[in-house]
C-alpha cells in the first residue's frame, strides 16, 4: 500500500526558490509566470492496514514543520 | 558548569564550543546522539553546528527526533540550561523547545562572514556579560538562517524580551532582523551566529567569550 505526501511551504511564507526559478523561466522567455512555490512529494510504501490517520501522524511528528509547511496526504 | 555537547552525524562545530566552554572554566562532556540519556548533573547541553544529517528532509529535523533529544526535551522542561547555535538552533525549534522556524537564507546563498550583532535583550544568563544595545562581531556560516515566525508569535517574542540578538545589517531576511531568541523561561538559547567562533584571539575576535564567561559565573553564584 502506498501514500504520497505532498509538503508546501505555506501561504504567506515567502519561498526563495520559488521565485528564484520565477526569474529563471522569465529570463529562458516564458512570460507570464506569476508565481512559483516549490514543495516536495514524499512517498512511503506502507504495510497493509496503514490509515490515513496514522500518516497524518507521521505528518505532524516529522515529515512536514507545520510552523512553515503544510501537508496534504493521498492513500493508494 | 558541567556541561554536555552533543555530537550529530555531521556536527562540525561539537570540539569548537566544547573548547569554548572549557576555556570559560567548564567540565564538558561529549554525548553521542544515540545515548538516550544525559550524565547525572549537567547544567548545560549545548547543540553544536553543522549538518545534522546531511541536513535530509528539513535542517535539524532527523536530528530533533534523535534519542538523545528526547532527554534534552526532558532537561530543558526540568528547568535546565541548553545552547543550540546555528543547526543547534535549527534543531531546538524543530524539537519545539524554541518557537518558530528557519527558511532557506532569502538570497539564496550560504553565507560565510563576521556580522554584526546587536544585544537585544542583556537580561538572560546569556546575554548578561553584554549590556543591551550592545553591538558585537560574530561569524554566521549558513544556508538555512532565516528566521520565521507568525506575526502574533513575533509580538510575543518582543512583549517578553525574548529577541536575545538581532542583526544590525539582515544578511538572510530573517523577520524583524532576528539572529537569536530564547525560550519563555530565558534558559534556553538558540542562534545562528557562531560565539565559539569569536572566543579565541587566533579566531581574529573574541567578542563571544563574555557569552561564555557569563554562563559560568551563573553557576558560580547559583
Amino acid at each position: 500500500m502506498k501514500a504520497r505526501v505532498y509538503v508546501m511551504l505555506k501561504n504567506g511564507v515567502l519561498d526563495p526558490q520559488g521565485e528564484a526559478v520565477r526569474h529563471a523561466l522569465g529570463s529562458l522567455g516564458f512570460d507570464g509566470v506569476e508565481g512559483v512555490r516549490q514543495g516536495k512529494v514524499i512517498e512511503l510504501d506502507l504495510a497493509e492496514g496503514a490509515t490515513e490517520a496514522t500518516v497524518t501522524e507521521m505528518c505532524e511528528k516529522l515529515l512536514a514543520n507545520t510552523v512553515i509547511e503544510s501537508y496534504r496526504v493521498e492513500m493508494g | 558548569m558541567k556541561a554536555a555537547v552533543i555530537v550529530f552525524p555531521g556536527s562540525n562545530c561539537d570540539r569548537d564550543l566544547a573548547v569554548a566552554f572549557e576555556q570559560a572554566g567548564a567540565d564538558v562532556t561529549m554525548v553521542w546522539h544515540k545515548d538516550t540519556a544525559l550524565p547525572e548533573g549537567i547544567d548545560m547541553v549545548g547543540v553544536p553546528g553543522g549538518f545534522s544529517f546531511g541536513d535530509y528532509l528539513r535542517c535539524g529535523a532527523i536530528a530533533a527526533n534523535s534519542p538523545i533529544c528526547q532527554s534534552l526535551i526532558k532537561h530543558a522542561e526540568r528547568g535546565g540550561y541548553a545552547l543550540g547555535i546555528c543547526n543547534g538552533f535549527q534543531i531546538l525549534t524543530e524539537t519545539g523547545l524554541l518557537p518558530g522556524a528557519l527558511r532557506r537564507n532569502g538570497g539564496l546563498k550560504y553565507i560565510c562572514r563576521t556580522v554584526g550583532l546587536e544585544v537585544a535583550s542583556a537580561d538572560t544568563a546569556f546575554t548578561s556579560g553584554y549590556n543591551k544595545g550592545d553591538v558585537v562581531n560574530v561569524p554566521i556560516a549558513h544556508h538555512d538562517g532565516n528566521y520565521f515566525v507568525t506575526d502574533e508569535k513575533l509580538a510575543q517574542l518582543q512583549d517578553e524580551d525574548r529577541i536575545a540578538f538581532t542583526y544590525t545589517d539582515n544578511p538572510n531576511g530573517s523577520v524583524a532582523d532576528i539572529a537569536g531568541v530564547v525560550s519563555k523561561n530565558r534558559r534556553v538559547l538558540g542562534m545562528m551566529p557562531h560565539p565559539e567562533r569569536a572566543a579565541d584571539t587566533g579566531h581574529g575576535g573574541t567578542d563571544g567569550v563574555a557569552m561564555f564567561r557569563a554562563l559560568m559565573d551563573q553557576f558560580a553564584t547559583a
